[in-house]
């Protein structure tokens, strides 16, 4: 066994030495957890196909940088009229459809028209809503007139789900992706892995990978042996936290802890009594113990938050202050409400660890305080049909991944049945203010009044744990959306 | 033996009727809709209407049952919600992963039980026998997803002789996809030889008593052929029913096996599809199963036809 070792090192040594010594390799293998249902990203919801192909394959107006950032794309620059209702986007020239075909204002028009239409199922259609007319002022040139001014416009337009198709190759982008980006699709072996290339035909910065295959590891069980066996050299969203210290001790590989846009909290029912009591709200918030939460759920990495907005982001303000672990507080106040003896409630779990991990934890916490928890472990399907569409539930976990998402707290009949016309009329001024200072100030405000009204148990970011080989570079730190831009990747040696 | 095949048939299409009525009552009243996960949070309740329209899921249910089940009688399986492809493409892209790595596993597995079972069962209650039960018993009890994972560490990952998951496809040649089948195909079989060694093992202790055996001895044959010849044959039908049943779980149920070796089988076909409620694809696969389940139970019977002169002349 030994004799057996040493010769295959030896040979595996020799190989490594062999195919290093001419240069850095331009192939790398991608692990991602969810096989995405199809790869268009107009045409739903699921992050896995954007993981895939954002940046890479489809490009927009405008994209959203590593740190959040509203960059240009396929817009090289644009100019807005002075009531903040017109948008004149400056388009690039010379760029090419994977399939050949010239990229020009009418592709523009024509994947705006199409997202907004009525019989669209975009998954984000509320993206579009605020676009009144979209004209083709010359090839290289776009104008959009939006009904009201929206302080968030160029950074809807660089979302996933906004990216610009040809008309030709719109119908078939599910099976076969056709868009203008530096990579082109090559071969999706389903239930596998999906194969990008170098676009030869790219109009920008040219890309330094060749190929660029996203292999389907489902078992968080087996990433670290993936990466150990070097099968895959980069899991940009590591699946198993409890490991990540085994590999951070190892040095060929990088670990690094970033933030996404995943408020993780415990949602509920505004309107479901007790919870329609303020009292009760708070009383929760003071009987979470975030650290333990995160502890338990996140492997420690999760950061606590006190409102709905990102600690990485810009408008972040503390506010985990304001309900301090404190069972004596949370009591008092369920007597104030009329509990002292407590109640009885569910808890909804669907299937994520930091759900179901999470789930134990609270219910756990919740017992001290005397409030009883029977907890439904439910899976997405159910979960999306009982909890967030008939809104039958008490208590759930989960977490809103989508950026900038504070709006959802005034939507009409969503799931937490929360109704404050001064948090709407925030909302409501914060889409037509383009100002940034203004938009800062509004978006504390709204998150003040959130907490204040304790609307739901605000826990954590969720951590993005990348664990990637060490000499591979250019992959992003943190998720502001959910993507893996491969444009700056590249092996160091 | 006729009549025996046609009522067998018989029965067998009656089967298939039945399973497609409760497969399709059971995924239907299941919570869960496709269009709502396909369009996640943000989509309103009117888009959700308008996707449902589209994919054809707001007709009455006989409608699309008769629709669904007219179309598997002209062998028409239906398209995917998810991945708008024909459900008989992703079946057959899973079939060539699932298929092979079920015979390798089998033949595998009969491979180190029949020999172990005979070992076992002529050496009954000495160390020999007690040893390789012992060890079927570990095998039995052993969870083949931890297996698996040390499987992994010892041959990919600190040997490095195949790779820790994933499958090529047979496009990148025959060698590299059965390199990749082979710490599959050993997690699977490994338990399944446990269980098959020791229903060898008391089939064959159990002939091993009968009269003709000792009559066999008697007339002076050497043990070793007594063993081959009239035992294994005679303790053949536990056996091969075993392995009808171990055949039909190695086909679709070794989900866990494909998960931690990230292989894009059958059993990993319907448990996406059922996360995503992609109910045509459970739907028109799980009836494929079963029509499969069928046709191997259909051979087991033969087979015992085959092994046991007796059942051909009884009819």
């Amino acid at each position: 066994m030994k004799l057996w070792k040493t010769i295959l090192t030896a040979a595996a040594l020799a190989l490594a030495a062999g195919t290093s010594a001419f240069a850095a390799r331009t192939d790398l293998v991608i692990g991602v957890t969810l096989e995405p249902p199809h790869l268009d990203p107009t045409a739903g919801a699921a992050a896995a196909i954007d993981e895939v192909l954002y940046a890479n394959v489809f490009e927009g107006l405008t994209r959203i940088g590593p740190n959040g950032e509203v960059l240009p794309d396929l817009a090289e620059s644009w100019t807005i009229s002075d009531d903040g209702k017109v948008y004149t986007f400056k388009l690039h020239t010379g760029v090419k459809f994977h399939d050949g075909t010239n990229f020009n204002a009418d592709d523009v028009k024509f994947s705006l028209d199409r997202a907004r239409a009525d019989n669209s199922v975009n998954a984000q259609k509320g993206l579009f809503a605020a676009i009144d007319t979209v004209e083709v002022v010359d090839p290289a040139t776009v104008k959009i007139t939006l009904k009201n001014p929206q302080g968030s416009f160029l950074y809807n337009m660089g979302w996933g789900d906004a990216v610009i198709v040809a008309p030709e190759t719109a119908d078939t982008n599910k099976e076969k992706p056709v868009g203008t980006g530096p990579f082109k699709f090559q071969n999706w072996a389903k239930g596998s892995s999906i194969t990008l290339i170098k676009s030869d035909t790219y109009w920008g910065a040219p890309v330094s990978l060749d190929k660029a295959e996203f292999r389907i590891v489902p078992d968080a069980a087996a990433a670290v042996p993936a990466l150990l066996s070097g099968d895959v050299q980069a899991f940009p969203f590591f699946p198993d936290l409890d490991s990540v210290a085994q590999v951070q001790g190892d040095p060929r590989f990088k670990v690094v802890i970033g933030s996404t846009e995943g408020e993780t909290i415990l949602s509920i029912n505004n309107k479901k009594p007790p919870f329609d009591k303020l009292q009760v709200r708070q009383a929760i918030s003071f009987a979470l113990d975030r650290k333990a939460i995160i502890d338990g759920a996140s492997a420690g990495l999760g950061v606590p938050i006190g409102s709905h907005m990102s600690p990485a982001s810009k408008a972040y303000i503390d506010l985990t202050g304001l309900y301090p672990h404190n069972v004596e507080k949370a009591r008092e106040l369920l007597k104030e409400a009329g509990f002292e003896n407590g109640f009885k409630a569910t808890l909804k779990l669907p299937p994520p660890p930091y759900a179901r991990l999470g789930g134990e934890i609270i219910a756990s916490q919740l017992r001290d305080v005397g409030i009883d928890l029977e907890i439904v472990p439910v899976e997405w399907a159910q979960w999306l049909d009982q909890v967030f569409t008939k809104k039958d539930y008490d208590l759930t976990i989960v977490s809103h991944t989508e950026p900038n998402d504070i709006d959802i707290y005034s939507r009409k009949d969503y799931y937490f049945n929360y109704d404050n016309p001064t948090f709407d009329k925030i909302i409501a001024d914060l889409n037509l203010t383009s100002d940034e200072a203004k938009r800062m100030t509004l978006l504390g405000e709204a998150q003040k009044i959130l907490a204040d009204d304790a609307v739901v148990g605000f826990l954590y970011e969720l951590p993005k744990a990348g664990v990637w080989d060490a000499k591979l570079e250019g992959l992003w730190e943190n998720a502001p959306i959910q993507a893996n831009d491969l444009t700056k990747v590249k092996w160091t040696e | 033996m006729t009549a025996y095949l046609l009522k067998r048939l018989a029965i067998a299409l009656v089967t298939l009727v039945l399973a497609s009525m409760v497969v399709f009552a059971v995924l239907e009243i299941i919570p869960g809709d496709p269009a709502r996960l396909m369009l996640g949070l943000n989509a309103s309740a009117e888009q959700v209407e308008l996707l449902r329209n589209q994919m054809g899921l707001d007709a009455p249910l006989a409608t699309r049952y008769l629709h669904w089940a007219g179309g598997l009688l002209s062998l028409d399986f239906g398209r995917s919600y998810t991945y708008s492809v024909p459900v008989i493409d992703l079946v057959r892209e899973r079939v060539v992963v699932s298929l092979p790595l079920a015979l390798i596993a089998l033949a595998l597995s009969t491979v180190i039980a029949i020999p172990v079972g005979l070992f076992s069962a002529s050496r009954r209650g000495r160390a020999g026998d007690t040893i390789a039960m012992g060890a079927a018993q570990l095998g039995v009890a052993v969870p083949n997803f931890w297996f698996a994972l040390m499987l992994i560490y010892l041959f990919a990952v600190w040997l490095r002789l195949v790779p820790a998951g994933g499958f090529p496809g047979w496009s990148a040649g025959v060698w590299p996809a059965l390199k990749s089948l082979v710490l599959p195909a050993i997690a699977l079989a490994l338990p399944q030889a446990a269980i098959l060694a020791r229903v060898t093992r008391s089939a064959l202790i159990e002939v091993l008593h009968e009269d003709y055996i000792r009559t066999a001895r008697a007339k002076g044959l050497p043990y070793r052929a007594v063993l081959w010849r009239h035992a294994l044959r005679n303790a053949m039908i536990p056996v091969l029913t075993i392995l009808g049943l171990q055949f039909a779980f190695l086909l679709a149920g070794t989900i866990i096996v494909e998960n931690v070796f990230y292989l894009p089988g059958l059993g990993r076909l319907v448990f996406q599809a059922i996360t995503q409620r992609d109910l045509i694809v459970v739907e028109s696969v799980v009836m494929l199963l079963v029509a499969a389940v069928i046709a191997v139970n259909l051979l087991v019977d033969l087979s015992y036809a085959v092994v046991d002169p007796r059942l051909r002349s009884r009819q």
